[in-house]
């Protein structure tokens, strides 16, 4: 048990060791670097390139400053902005907790919404209630995010005029301020992911309805009710551990475009203001910041479905 | 004296458009293929149907309602919204397209030698590829814009690129399955060079699952691009497309919804489309992809 979970972390530091070597290398590969990105035109001139590259550090061997950024990512040092010429960790600081903000509240409302939606779709299958469950969620996964979050600060926000369309406080606001702001936000988040558990959900469910312990369960007599509790839920309901790690990991680095319809001031909307700025550093520390959480997030559900589930321990132990 | 010819029995081999048939017997498929196909067509025409110049400004007519000059109205330069809602599929189109052709070349190569292969090429390239897939895919896509820009070939490398990494997976994953069988035992015995054996027997095994996965693909990266270009790293204006089409007019639609929801009804229907489509043709070919779709 504990080599298998020495192995799991093992293999997690590796895959952020690889992707930090990537997202480095991509930068050296292509042609360009953080100066000709940043100045753009201005880079013709090879005084001001020159001046840039010194500045940066960039004459520097490449291995070199991989070790410096990699190292200092561990540290928390996370470099310094082209553009604001600020230390990254002060950028990203405020915006990475609003993000983890829109993520737990949205996993709060989301998680136990699709995971009782998904039990009932399961139950009710092939039967209107699950029809009309299993198309909607198909419905949210395949709209573009941008349209639907559009379409709801166009119906809730301006047409019913129920709350604010986009969110309009700063990025170190008190949480509760922030909160009373992503009425939308969560709901535009909470739809994508509810969709994609109660998917998953519900073939699991109908997939332990049909196993042989519930057929003997409903032989022997025991009541439906207690079925469901005691045998279709804990087995139905483990699978699902994994694709709420990835949905959190989802949520706390993939929402880019929602951030940015709604003006919240994330990390995601941060990334998109970087690449606007050309300012490649910091686009390369939010990068590798998003996937060690993704990272983090996959390990931590992984080592939680193995503490939950006997049966994923004697696997290749 | 007449002899019966003998033909060759056509139910006993499954004819070779049996999977268009049955893509089509299903009301998914049949719905998904007449939106991409009514999509493609239109894209391909629209250019002498559109009633106006996409990106002719006219300062007399800004923000007209819908009516009958304007049939979905005008924007905040006075250009017909119909007009460039039916031309704003063009790009992304033949961009997502073009890189969904490279996607699948390269990572159904690779993915299928890696299946074959195995070993420790196989262990170190897949780690990377896993490193790769666990950076947010919208991120993947804004640092390679941030490297090189967006131009259209750019844009046509960098969704080429981040795209066949998923395909890589799949590709491999069918190949590991199939490399096993003893056929391809056989033409290794035989002493076929790895080529021959993924060109002759790989091939056509995984050709299914390759198939269902690059409409989908095609899918994922018409969202990926409609995405760029919502957030301003696409298409460049004044070329009329749908996600820059919503971006700009996003701040006036509490005044003009028109100049969001026609482009809006367009992308989606299309991505709908598609994935009906796929969904459809994945049934038709028998392959299994319940709940596969990345966050």
């Amino acid at each position: 048990m504990i080599r298998l979970v020495l192995r799991r972390l093992g293999s997690s530091l590796v895959t952020l060791l690889i992707v930090s070597v990537v997202i480095f290398v991509a930068v050296e590969v292509l042609p360009g670097d953080a100066c000709t990105a940043y100045l753009g035109r201005a880079a013709k001139d090879p005084t001001i390139l020159a001046a840039c590259r010194e500045n940066r550090g960039l004459s520097t061997p490449a291995i070199v400053r991989w070790v410096d950024w990699a190292a200092g990512f561990v540290q928390g040092d996370l470099g310094v902005s082209m553009k604001r010429n600020k230390p990254i960790a002060d950028l990203v600081g405020w915006r990475f907790r609003n993000t983890v903000v829109l993520a737990l509240t949205a996993s709060l409302v989301g998680i136990p919404l699709a995971l009782v939606l998904g039990v009932m779709a399961g139950l009710a299958r092939d039967r209107p209630l699950d029809i009309a469950l299993s198309s909607g969620a198909i419905f949210a996964m395949t709209i573009p995010d941008f349209v639907s979050a559009t379409v709801l600060i166009l119906v809730f926000a301006i047409g019913l005029g129920w709350t604010n369309g986009v969110v309009t406080v700063s990025a170190n606001a008190p949480i509760l301020d922030l909160m009373s702001n992503t009425v939308l936000p969560t709901v535009a988040l909470t739809l994508v992911m509810v969709a994609h558990i109660l998917r998953l959900v519900r073939t699991s469910v109908i997939d332990t309805l049909q196993s042989d312990f519930v057929t003997m369960a409903r032989l022997k007599g025991v009541p439906f009710r207690r079925i469901v509790w005691r045998h279709v839920l804990p087995n139905s309901l483990l699978p699902s551990i994994n694709l709420i790690g990835l949905t959190i990991a989802w949520l706390l680095g993939g929402v880019v475009v929602t951030e940015t319809v709604f003006n919240y001031p994330g990390i995601g909307r941060l990334s998109v203001d970087a690449v606007s700025d050309r300012d490649l550093p910091l686009v390369q520390t939010i990068a590798l910041l998003l996937a060690s959480v993704y990272i983090g997030v996959n390990l931590l559900a992984d080592l939680l479905a193995l503490a939950l589930n006997p049966r994923l321990r004697t696997y290749r132990a | 004296m007449s002899i019966a010819l003998e033909t060759p029995n056509a139910a006993a081999r499954p004819h070779r458009l049996a999977w268009l048939r049955d893509m089509v017997g299903r009301r998914s498929g049949a719905i998904g293929l007449a939106i991409v196909l009514a999509h493609v067509v239109l894209a391909l025409v629209s250019p002498w149907i559109a009633p106006y110049d996409p990106v002719a400004q006219d300062v007399t007519s800004m923000l007209v309602a819908p009516g009958a000059e304007h049939w979905l109205g005008t924007d905040k330069l006075g250009r017909d919204v119909f007009t460039r809602t039916l031309l704003g599929g063009r790009e992304a189109l033949l961009i997502t397209a073009l890189a969904s052709i490279i996607a699948m070349i390269w990572g159904g190569l690779l993915g299928m030698m890696l299946g074959l292969v195995g070993g420790r090429i196989d262990e170190w390239v897949m780690r990377v590829v896993d490193a790769l897939l666990s950076i947010p895919w919208i991120l993947t896509l804004l640092l390679f814009v941030t490297i090189l820009g967006t131009g259209t070939v750019v844009l046509i490398f960098i969704l080429g690129f981040s795209y066949g990494l998923t395909v890589i997976r799949i590709a491999r994953a069918a190949a590991l399955d199939i490399v096993t069988k003893d056929f391809v035992l056989a033409a290794q015995a035989r002493g076929h060079d790895r080529w021959t054996i993924v060109n002759r027997e790989l091939m056509p095994n995984v050709r299914d699952s390759l198939a269902v996965e690059a409409a989908m693909n095609w899918s994922w990266m018409l969202l990926g691009f409609s995405s760029l270009s919502f957030l301003g790293f696409g298409v460049a204006p004044p070329t009329p497309d749908w996600g820059l089409m919503i971006s700009d007019s996003r701040g006036i639609m509490a005044t003009a919804p028109w100049t969001v929801v026609a482009p809006m009804v367009a992308l989606a229907s299309l991505i709908i489309g598609i994935n009906l489509a796929a969904d459809a043709l994945a049934k038709a070919l028998g392959i299994d992809r319940s709940q596969k779709a990345p966050l």
